[in-house]
């Protein structure tokens, strides 16, 4: 039996699932986590399985793995790799095939690395234990791979420790393992999900060439279409533990049955979508927890195409869409469902003027001293630049999109304007008033009521040990509104209200919200002071899609309304696009890009801007994107580079003259209309750029 | 009256039956841990009726057979204890009386049981640990010994004779001995647990032990904690020049050897000195400091609310600590003795003192840890861009969030506080000669062992089943704490 | 790596300077000269006579001073006292000749005398440092395997009969103090109470001829109350590294079970456990005073409780810069064995 799995002959199907069912059995209750899921995967091709979190999509992978845990069990269906059940392997069996037949990444590259061990031996263990290889074949494949996945100075690399790669190399040498026995099935989970969008690119580019390479079958589990749709050929959709369509890419992105999958489109900022015009739809609700599911249809509760009596009632089967090859939908109604209705368009709103310059950064600079090494001390001290001649202004009712990759310095950015930590040179005036170098304790409550933040990460923003009320009205006594406790009660009451979320939440404990109510609660504790300048650190990030568009639209209401200057803090280039008016680009400290949205989206770049723009996957098949990507990794802000700081990476180096590059920073360029941009690059040579992002005529329009 | 033996007219069925039940489960236990070793990570499968298949073969089989024999001996333990309450005196032996003896421990722990089970659902933490067998053991054997105090130290129950009183004739005398004739009417007629080699009785003596232990450990603890999380949560908060010197002076008491610390400072030459007096004047202001602080940082936002709560927690609190600290005779004496509350010995309250200064130091270490990994959620960053002062961050938002692993070291700090106690009585450091505690107990018995073996053993089984007890109970708290 | 074990070296002088300084102290303290005055002059002695004897012994002078001449920074004092004797340090109290030192402290490696044994502190130290040392020896043999093989054992299947059947036997190990174990071994194994008398009660023999009847019932005394802790750090430790990620990606690597535990997860799991066993030591000497105490084995902690009792100073003092100065060392080496084991912080 052996012998035929590792027969290249074979020319079935390389992965077939079955009507699979997995359960996890707490002490309480069995919880099903995946129900009735099928699938099938042809050798070479790649299969994007596609979800929020919680829809079971890794427990997918995990189940291919026989990998489950103390609590996970397999209660129905059939797994076949190359035609043979693995439900019923032994131990022996599936650890002759993990490893050797079938692969898998996953998410953190540095969890996944044993941190005691060098890499060349952890790479080298997979040979010689599946092809009972010596110890200098495998050194000599490991080599290979190495090279294989363009790691400068593999022979280094193979006798290093992994803390001393980056994020990026160590994900790269995950993927080395994986291929190191040449596997048949590949399964990535979320592999891109901890890197930065730049480097994720060059990740996502060496997967689909590699799998070319060694003709790899991928699963490919990820939330983001847009990277399914890069790297992927066909393409399942799940949602709370069922498949709800399947299909080749451009059936489900083009032709989609399923109002689950259609909601998902609309929820997610496209190129064209526009906080004003065309608003995100948000998916009304919540993911059901796995215990609460409702009958029927699990997404009847919230699909606009409910049909009560028909919708939740029985079992719901997947049904071939007739004319489609291998195209099926978990849908009762999709034959009468008028797919290509145009969108119920939200209220349109105005875009709002922008008033008064309320804030304004006149070359700030934030340096930090730290020592050379944490543990061993030591006299020669760094200076860490972490924000370089900051100069911008933002405008009352304004959106200012402040855009980067880790490193970038907006984060020290955000301590320095709440007064977290004073600046280092330059100045920060809020209505015309110095604050650069008050800290937050010599601020009066008014300023520092004015200015409030709301937290990227929703599990860690609101004290898990106080109710959603009482967190809410101690910032209302800090900000000293409200007269007795009564009143602030009501007041709390009303910002419940704000931002939608129903009264009998101020009595619960965090652990009771979703992320996305207690992101909501997080905006509400930022407003209770009634600021006038908010600054989202990634406020969004962290939700799944369905809810961010629910999020962000609540967030531009209030704004709207209040008039609010909102700085928002991202990596995420699409929902900048969306909802901001001027966009901000930062690289290591410094303001490489400034302008409105319209000047920084379209050409002339900064090389950095038109790279980033070209590494955001786009869920829509009818883009066209030019195709950049970087070298190496994001230097370290404790070492940057001289002169420039993008001229490690940069594509237009020669083009500027390198030696002019590596020794001077550039100056800040001021081109047509207050566009900002810091280059060495000729007007000639930036006037010819080419925009990145190539629209089909209608969605442009 | 004849000497007792140690099970009565029911050991002729019930110990065999025990014995051989208890040897049988231990067997299978190394059997089945054996075993385990060897045994394969059995691949589960589920059932179409949705139960687990569990471990099958002949180790599934063992472990089945090993939790029945499990309940039979608790079962055939339990009918023991019962049945010796309805016997008339002197039947059921020894060990029958003394299961008498304990009847109202008895009866209360078996109304907190029935009670905490029935709401389990409804009571947290607490309820959970309901949910782990060995959390309930635990919590078990330490509220038997917390019941058995408060009925010995407030209505002065289960204890059989005076802890101090002599009987002439029953110095070193095996358990269950006859006490002589001629004493008073409704004296209790035998020494249950024997006699020490001053003729006082045993089991009296082991059970007002646990009074002098369940005083002086848990508040011991609290204090240590109080001084604990007063210094630590600034030192892991603010980091820097404060830290290092918190840290040091920390590592410093550390590696002081405990033994010697307290040979050094629990000695009558240093109590006259005053020093533990002043001592016990730096520890004591914690707990002020520390609501003092926790109060204000939260309602200083409102001015006469702070006043009052802070006036109402703070004047007792002074009071209750100038009481304690200023003592007549001692070189402290800074409070008017007429308004002098509380008297404390001065033995006692060296032991109290260095126990409470032996313990800060690891629960600065523990405190300082969480907060150093709290400080960077984004609730404590959302406080601080909201202007909140430092304490209150430390104290609300930081404290708060860190109870779990507390609750589970304090557990654990007791017992480890006991055997402290235990260390000092078995020295013969602080407490007075006669005191019964359990280490001064051990350490009278511990010089004729090798003849007489009763008078140490109590005392010593006494104190393991309490630290075991506080152990399990911490363990099963985390483990509790740990699911979902 | 050279630096940090100088910064080390360092904090650890100063913490043995302050902890030395802290033990001269309250053992300098009047009521205890006083004590000392009257035990070795004369019981009936007035307190103008027990001043004068101090007096003329060195004891009244300031304390820094004092700990200056103990510690050899100074030059030891020559007093002439009031009864027209003169007395220096460094002629053990007699009068000084053409070849008396000027500095005498531990650092020129006089200890002082012992009033109690009458001889030198040093020799003393050294005799039963070396006897406490078999003792530890043997404790350390039963112990650190013990513990690593239960810990590693019960943490490579979490939640398994395997582990809650050790953890339960660690759990009752660490809540037995050696006192209260030592109390049921010796009526258990040295009594013919429940007819199982194997061993002997005592191990006074041992300190001369060590033998498995006479030492096993201290050996495993002290070993059993350590063994659980560190039982159950190094379970902790390994419950935590076998959740890791790495270890998931192993397990699908194809690695066997048992290649699993020993190749990728003992290395990590050690090093939680390492430090631990280092940092024992304070706790270990503990054991050490009770066992040495309980089983008369005249070593070093025993001698500790008859200097303490007695009031022997400078033995006293002898034996805390001893037990102060192990604890550093130990501590010394938990903090460098870190930094090898894991080479996450390694880096040059």
């Amino acid at each position: 039996m052996d012998y035929d799995l590792r027969n290249d002959a074979y020319d079935g199907p390389i992965l077939e699932i079955d009507k699979l069912s997995i359960s996890f059995f707490t002490r309480l209750r069995e919880i099903p986590a995946v129900m009735d899921f099928s699938a099938k995967i042809m050798p070479g091709e790649a299969l994007g399985i596609v979800g929020e979190s919680g829809c079971g999509k890794s427990t997918v992978a995990l189940g291919v793995m026989q990998d489950l845990g103390v609590n996970g069990r397999i209660v129905g269906g059939s797994i076949k790799f190359k035609g043979r059940d693995l439900n019923t392997m032994t131990q022996e069996e599936l650890r002759d095939i993990r490893g050797s037949q079938i692969a898998m990444i996953y998410q953190e590259p540095m969890a996944s690395l044993n941190p005691a061990m060098r890499i060349g031996k952890q790479l080298m263990e997979v040979p010689m234990i599946h092809e009972g290889v010596s110890e200098k074949d495998a050194y000599d494949r490991a080599l290979e791979v190495v090279t294989d996945v363009k790691l400068p100075d593999p022979a280094r690399i193979l006798n290093s420790f992994p803390h001393q790669l980056s994020g990026g190399q160590q994900q790269r040498i995950v993927i080395a393992m994986a291929l190191m026995s040449k596997p048949s099935l590949l399964i990535l989970d979320e592999p891109t999900t901890a890197l930065d969008v730049t480097v994720e690119a060059a990740v996502v580019d060496l997967v689909k060439d590699l799998g070319k390479k060694y003709g790899t079958s991928m699963l490919f589990i990820s939330h983001n279409l847009g990277l399914v749709l890069e790297t992927c050929d066909r393409i399942c959709v799940m949602y709370s533990g069922e498949a709800v369509e399947r299909g080749s890419i451009e059936d489900v992105f083009d032709e989609m049955q399923h109002p689950y999958t259609q909601a998902l489109f609309r929820s997610i900022p496209l190129p064209g979508a526009d906080k004003n015009a065309r608003p995100l739809v948000a998916i009304p609700g919540n993911f059901p927890l796995p215990h609460e599911r409702p009958s029927g249809c699990n997404f009847g509760p919230r699909c606009d195409y409910f049909e009560a009596g028909r919708c939740d009632v029985g079992n719901i089967a997947m049904r071939p869409i007739p004319g489609n090859d291998r195209h099926e939908s978990r849908c009762l109604r999709f034959e009468e469902i008028d797919w290509n209705a145009p969108i119920d368009v939200g209220p349109q709103t105005a875009k709002p003027e922008p008033g008064r310059v309320v804030l304004k950064m006149d070359n700030l600079k934030k340096y930090y001293e730290v020592a050379a090494s944490a543990l061993f001390g030591g006299k020669n001290k760094k200076v860490v630049k972490a924000n370089e001649t900051l100069s911008f202004e933002a405008r009352e009712a304004e959106t200012l999109a402040i855009v980067g990759e880790s490193g970038c310095g907006k984060s020290t950015f955000a301590k320095v304007l709440m007064g977290l930590e004073t600046a280092t040179d330059g100045q920060i005036l809020l209505d015309n008033q110095n604050i650069e170098s008050t800290p937050i304790e010599a601020r009066d409550t008014k300023t520092v009521a004015d200015v409030q933040m709301v937290f990227q990460n929703p599990f860690d923003t609101l004290n898990p040990s106080m109710t959603v009320g009482r967190q809410i009205i101690r910032a209302l006594e800090i900000f000293k509104i409200g007269n007795t406790d009564d009143d602030r009660r009501n007041r709390m009451l009303e910002l419940l209200d704000l931002v939608k979320l129903p009264r009998a939440f101020a009595d619960r404990m965090p652990r009771q919200l979703s992320g996305g109510q207690k992101q909501r609660v997080g905006i509400a504790r930022a407003f209770a002071g009634g600021a006038r300048i908010v600054v989202a650190d990634e406020p969004v990030s962290a939700l799944d899609v369905s809810v961010q568009a629910a999020v962000t639209d609540l967030l531009m209401e209030i704004q709207r309304n209040e008039k609010t200057t909102l700085l928002f803090i991202s990596h995420d280039l699409s929902i900048v696009r969306y909802l901001s008016d001027r966009v901000m680009v930062m690289y290591l400290g410094h303001v490489v890009e400034l302008g409105t949205t319209e000047q920084v989206f379209s050409p002339p770049y900064h090389p950095y801007t038109e790279a980033l723009l070209s590494a955001v996957p786009i869920a829509d098949t009818s883009v066209k994107k030019k195709h950049i990507v970087l070298d190496g990794d994001i230097p370290s802000a404790m070492n940057p580079p001289s002169g420039c700081p993008f001229q490690t990476r940069c594509h237009w180096k020669d083009r500027a003259g390198k030696s002019l590059c590596e020794t001077q920073v550039p100056p800040m360029r001021i081109l047509d209309g207050g566009h900002q941009v810091k280059c060495h690059l000729s007007d000639e040579d930036l006037a010819n750029m080419e925009p990145v992002i190539e629209m089909p005529a209608t969605a442009a329009e | 009256m004849d000497t007792l033996t140690w099970t009565g007219s029911l050991g002729s069925i019930l110990v065999p039956a025990i014995t051989i039940t208890a040897a049988v489960f231990v067997a299978a236990v190394i059997v089945q841990l054996i075993m385990g070793v060897f045994a394969a990570d059995v691949k589960l499968q589920a059932n179409p009726d949705g139960t687990l298949q569990g471990r099958g073969g002949l180790l599934g089989r063992l472990e089945t057979y090993t939790g029945w024999l499990f309940m039979l001996l608790v079962g055939l333990i339990a009918a023991f204890i019962v049945l010796a309450w309805f016997m008339p005196y002197g039947e059921a032996g020894i060990l029958g009386e003394i299961s008498r003896r304990f009847l109202p421990t008895w009866i209360a722990l078996i109304v907190t049981f029935i009670v905490s089970i029935t709401f389990k659902r409804k009571l947290g933490l607490y309820g959970k640990l309901f949910d782990s067998t060995i959390g309930m053991i635990g919590f078990a054997l330490v509220m038997f010994w917390v019941f058995t105090s408060i009925f010995v130290g407030m209505f002065d129950m289960i204890g059989t004779h005076d802890p101090l009183q002599q009987i002439s004739g029953l110095k070193n005398k095996l358990p269950g001995v006859a006490v002589p004739e001629g004493q008073d009417e409704g004296f209790y007629p035998h020494y249950l647990l024997g006699g020490d080699n001053l003729a006082r009785d045993i089991f009296t003596r082991m059970v007002h032990g646990s009074v002098i232990v369940m005083i002086i450990a848990p508040l011991a603890t609290i204090f240590a904690f109080m001084v604990g999380i007063t210094l630590g949560l600034p030192a892991g908060y603010y980091g820097g020049k404060l830290d290092t010197v918190l840290s040091f002076l920390a590592n410093l008491i550390l590696a002081f050897p405990v033994i010697l610390l307290f040979y050094l400072l629990v000695t009558p030459e240093i109590v006259a000195t005053g020093l533990p007096n002043f001592l016990a004047a730096f520890l004591f202001v914690f707990p002020l400091v520390f609501f003092g602080v926790l109060i204000n940082s939260r309602y200083k936002t409102q001015g006469s609310k702070n006043t009052l709560y802070l006036a109402v927690v703070l004047i007792p609190l002074a009071v209750l600590y100038l009481s304690v600290i200023s003592e007549a005779n001692s070189p402290l004496n800074i409070w008017p003795n007429a308004l002098d509350l509380i008297t404390i010995p001065g033995g006692i309250l060296v032991v109290f003192v260095s126990v409470v200064f032996v313990n800060s130091p690891t629960v600065f270490r523990i405190v300082r840890g969480l907060a150093l990994d709290i400080k960077t959620r984004d609730y404590v960053a959302a406080a601080q861009t909201r202007g909140e002062g430092p304490w209150y961050i430390m104290l609300w938002e930081i404290l708060p969030n860190a109870r779990g692993p507390l609750i589970v070291d304090f557990c654990l700090r007791i017992g480890y506080t006991t055997i402290l106690l235990g260390t000092l009585g078995f020295f013969g450091l602080g407490l007075p000669p006669e005191s019964p505690d359990w280490g001064s107990t051990i350490n009278e018995g511990r010089k004729l062992l090798l003849i007489y073996v009763h008078p140490a053993l109590p005392p010593a089984i006494a104190l393991l089943s309490l630290v075991l007890g506080l152990n399990l109970l911490a363990d099963g708290l985390r483990e509790e704490s740990l699911k979902d | 790596m050279g630096l940090f074990i100088l910064r080390r070296l360092g904090v650890m002088i100063l913490t043995a300077l302050c902890l030395t300084f802290i033990v001269f102290w309250l053992t300098n303290l009047y009521p205890n000269l006083e004590k000392l005055a009257k035990t070795q002059g004369n019981f009936r002695m007035s307190d103008e006579q027990v001043e004068t004897y101090l007096g003329n012994r060195g004891y009244t002078q300031a304390l820094p001073v004092k700990y200056g001449q103990w510690l050899g920074v100074l030059p030891g004092y020559v007093i002439e006292g009031t009864d027209g004797e003169t007395r220096a340090r460094c002629a053990a109290g007699r009068a000084p000749t053409e070849d008396t030192a000027t500095f005498c402290g531990i650092l020129q490696g006089e200890w002082g005398q012992s009033t109690v044994f009458k001889d030198e502190v040093g020799s003393i130290v050294s005799t039963r440092l070396g006897l406490t040392g078999k003792l530890m020896f043997w404790v350390m043999m039963v112990m650190v395997p013990g513990a690593l093989i239960i810990g590693v054992l019960a943490g490579m299947r979490e939640g398994s009969r395997t582990d809650r059947s050790l953890s339960t036997v660690s759990i009752v190990s660490t809540a037995t103090p050696e006192y209260v174990s030592g109390v049921i071994l010796i009526a258990v194994f040295a009594t013919p109470l429940f007819g199982m008398q194997y061993f002997k009660g005592t191990a006074t023999s041992a300190m001369d001829d060590a033998n498995f009847n006479n030492f096993f019932l201290p050996v495993i005394t002290i070993a059993l109350y350590g063994m659980g802790y560190i039982a159950r750090m190094t379970r902790a430790s390994m419950t935590e590294v076998m959740t890791a990620q790495y270890i998931r990606t192993a397990r699908l690597k194809g690695v066997s079970f048992p290649n699993i535990v020993m190749k990728h997860a003992l290395r990590n799991a050690l090093i939680a456990p390492f430090t631990v066993i280092m940092l024992q030591f304070p706790w270990l000497l503990n054991g050490v005073v009770i066992v040495e105490t309980l089983f008369n084995y005249k070593g070093f902690g025993w001698t500790l409780v008859q200097a303490a009792s007695n009031n022997d100073i400078e033995l006293l003092l002898g034996v805390s810069v001893v037990s102060v100065f192990v604890v550093l060392v130990t501590q010394l080496i938990s903090d460098i064995g870190y930094v090898f084991l894991n080479p996450r912080i390694r880096i040059s």
